[in-house]
């Protein structure tokens, strides 16, 4: 079943389109990989998905199990299970990482009508999550993304989508500053939250991130459209000959 | 609708309804005729039983005040106030004489029972107060005196504070029952010819709290009072003097409601601290007086002078705020460093919203050597507001060693507020080290949305971005209320995006 459908999407930001009429299905338990030039729309299309005021949609809709996505607030989004992690995650000083997921995935379930965690529970949760991925307890002490390394910072957002179980899971550029290590710890991170309910966008430069996540659908987008879909070989094809045979179709 | 915008939308939509603290309490109370003359003077001390000194004391103050004029250098504007059209004094009519708490008003109790204050010692027994045994330093006692329009109703926790020699009640009683002590401490910290605001204050004062801390006493428990101007066209003037003898530590809370009401209401009070040698005393206030509606009608005008005087060597003061209330805010609770080694602190919170008018911050006044003072100050502003951080930080010529840092952060919450900081540093002599930082910040549009992203409304987002902004000042105040403050930020921001 159809998890998102955008379809003919066109957005302007000040003035200035940036999505052209750009159409994209993606089904419960599938990965998709975008792939893209610089400044094609992909960071763009993702804010849209999550509400990121700014943005003018003047086309075409975004359907997520076939309710009205723009519509909701961004709020409302979240807690009906769209995550998106960004591509420069924010500092937010002087709130500690563990309130922040606490205020969060509480919120989260209050507005879903379903009931607050529990301390032990969610500090078990949290341990858990953060083992697996590697992220030291005292960093949950510090402030959201303060003075976190990028590669941290980075490990940060997966935590949260690991914590917060989402049905639609978004990652921009989520491979850009981590190291191979911290590559591969990530993607296991993702890899085990692929399940036949969810489904994931991978927004990304580089094949060798699919190496790891393994895609079930890539597209390539350029200059505000989806120019090309095809499955997992298309990525290495990008990989051996650039973008500019796409520039051309786009 | 960008976040920010659509807070500023909401902000225009604040109403009084949004005032928790908006209602009135319906009781009979005894006051003077209305206006300003030596009659009035006469008639509160008489009210109060005063003794002759006292009085003379006042109509002092009184004739000083009658030569004085307004002070006009704050960033605050507001229509003149008469004043002779306001009431002096309001006392709610008592029944007889208050000799437990069993025997004052239900309605008064009432009243408090709102504002959440357990002034009930059996409130307190289940609430605040440790179990036997239990040792859970969190769990403190709280004593509080309550100020009702102008008089103190009740003072919990008397018994067991008189056992540690500590005095805390009225400053009322203590003129009648301690006099020696007020003599001596009465206007020595803010002298009667101060200013305008503490001169009326010193001339018509009708009660406030009186803390004696005897030399090497650790205060059993934290202190506490909390104001409530009830009456219509009251002016509120409490009178607070604090002194820890040499080696006394003493912890004291101070808060305020207001109902609200379309007329403005006047509060000018006077806070005097002693803190004799190696003694300590730590004063926080949770200011949160009705701020006036969504078109700037009504509210609180808060002209307020809370000095402390580091006396003794190695003394300490600290002052802690957080201001959410009042139509005007006009304090700037100081520090006199005349003991060598002695060390003043200033933490503030100021946050304004719909057209409030905020003018606050802290003199740190460095007179003895080796003397050091710190100054952390938040100012957020929202809607309309201004929000204007003025201090003075100024070394002797026999200050040698003085050292000072000072950090004032604004945040802006939405385009048609302003935050303005207003440092006035001086250093008569050259070992003076002096440290001042200043920012100015809007909440950023980036982190608001990654916070909604993850699930939080924007009324939460802000609280939350706002709560991690004043971290480093909620992290000063004892830990009951820095809970409450807490919530009370994200409630006066709640009204800031609907
Ligand atoms: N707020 C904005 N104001 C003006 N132009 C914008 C704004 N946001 C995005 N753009 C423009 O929209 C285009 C698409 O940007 P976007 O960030 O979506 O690209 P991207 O595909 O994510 O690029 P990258 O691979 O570099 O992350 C760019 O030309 C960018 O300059
Ligand atoms: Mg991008």
């Amino acid at each position: 079943m159809a998890l998102l459908e955008v379809k003919d999407l066109k957005v302007r930001v000040e003035e200035r389109e940036i999505l052209h009429g750009l159409t994209l299905t993606v089904n419960e338990g599938q990965v998709h990989a975008i792939m893209g030039p610089n400044g094609s729309g992909k960071s763009t299309l993702s804010h849209v998905i999550a509400g990121k005021p700014g943005y003018e949609v003047t086309g075409g809709q975004i359907l997520f199990r076939g309710e009205d996505l723009l519509e909701m607030s961004p709020d409302v989004r979240a807690a009906k299970g769209v995550f998106l992690a960004f591509q420069y995650p924010v500092e937010i000083p002087g709130v500690a990482t563990m309130t922040f997921l606490r205020t969060a995935l509480n919120a989260q379930r209050k507005a879903r009508g379903e009931s607050e965690y529990s301390t032990p529970d969610f500090l078990k949760k949290v341990r858990e999550v953060s083992k697996s991925l590697g992220i030291p307890q005292d960093m949950l002490k510090r402030g959201v993304n303060v003075g976190f390394s990028g590669g941290e910072k980075k490990r940060n957002e997966v935590l949260q989508m690991a914590l917060f179980e989402p049905s639609l899971c978004i990652l921009d550029e989520m491979d850009s500053g981590l190291d191979i290590d911290a590559l591969r710890i990530a993607a296991d991170g993702v890899n085990a939250l692929r399940s036949p309910e969810r489904a994931m966008v991978v927004i990304t430069h580089y094949q060798r991130l699919l190496n790891y996540i393994v895609p079930d659908v890539v597209h390539v987008m350029s200059k505000g459209r989806v120019v090309k879909s095809g499955g997992k070989e298309l990525a290495l094809e990008l990989e051996a000959s650039g973008y500019a045979q796409f520039e051309d179709a786009a | 609708m960008p976040a920010v915008q659509e807070t500023v939308e909401r902000v225009k939509r604040i109403d009084v309804d949004q005032y928790r603290y908006g209602f009135e309490t319906l009781i009979e109370s005894d006051k003077a005729p209305k206006g300003l003359s030596e009659e009035t003077v006469k008639f509160i001390s008489e009210k109060k039983n005063e003794p002759a000194w006292m009085l003379q004391w006042r109509l002092e103050a009184y004739r000083r005040w009658l030569t004085m004029t307004e002070p006009t250098w704050a960033r605050v504007d507001y229509p003149k106030i008469d004043f002779q059209d306001l009431y002096y004094y309001s006392a709610p009519k008592p029944k007889k004489t208050i000799t437990s708490l069993d025997e004052i008003d239900p309605e008064i109790l009432k009243t408090y029972e709102k504002l959440g204050i357990p002034l009930r010692e059996v409130a307190m027994l289940e609430g605040v107060e440790p179990k036997p045994g239990d040792q859970d330093p969190n769990r403190r006692k709280i004593a509080v005196d309550a100020v009702f329009d102008s008089v103190s109703v009740a003072t919990t926790f008397k018994a067991e504070l008189k056992k540690a020699g500590v005095i805390f009640m009225p400053i009322s009683e203590a003129i009648r029952e301690h006099p020696e002590l007020v003599q001596k401490y009465l206007g020595s910290v803010v002298p009667t010819s101060d200013n305008f605001y503490a001169t009326l204050n010193s001339a018509v004062f009708s009660d406030g709290s009186f803390v004696y801390v005897p030399p090497g006493v650790r205060c059993p428990m934290e202190l506490s009072t909390y104001f409530r101007i009830n009456e219509r066209n009251t002016g509120q003037f409490e009178r607070t003097l604090i002194i820890a003898d040499k080696g006394a530590y003493v912890s004291y809370l101070e808060g305020c409601t207001a109902p609200q009401r379309d007329e403005n209401q006047l509060h000018a009070a006077v806070v005097e601290l002693v803190a004799h040698d190696d003694a300590e005393i730590k004063y926080s206030t949770v200011q949160n007086w009705y701020p006036g509606n969504s078109e700037g009608k009504g509210g609180i005008y808060n002209f307020v002078t809370k000095r402390g005087d580091c006396r003794g060597d190695r003394s300490k003061i600290s002052w802690t705020q957080v201001e959410t209330g009042s139509a005007i805010t006009w304090k700037y609770p100081s520090c006199i460093l005349r003991g060598d080694n002695s060390s003043g602190e200033f933490y503030s919170i100021a946050i304004s919203n719909g057209y409030q008018q905020v003018d606050s911050g802290t003199k740190m006044i460095h007179l003895g050597k080796n003397t050091s003072s710190r100054i952390i100050s938040k100012g957020i502003a929202a809607g309309k507001s201004q929000n204007t951080y003025r201090g003075l930080v100024t070394a002797h010529r026999k200050a040698t060693g003085a050292r000072n840092f000072t950090a004032c952060d604004s945040l802006l919450i939405g385009d048609k507020c302003g935050a303005h900081t207003v440092p006035y540093i001086e250093a008569k002599n050259s070992s003076a080290t002096f440290e001042h930082e200043a920012t100015t910040s809007k909440i950023s549009e980036d982190v608001l949305f990654y916070c909604i992203q993850r699930g939080l409304s924007q009324e939460e987002a802000v609280g939350l971005v706002v709560n991690g902004f004043v971290k480093d000042v909620l992290q000063q105040l004892p830990m009951e209320f820095a809970v409450e403050a807490q919530k009370l930020i994200s409630i006066s921001l709640e009204g800031s995006v609907g």
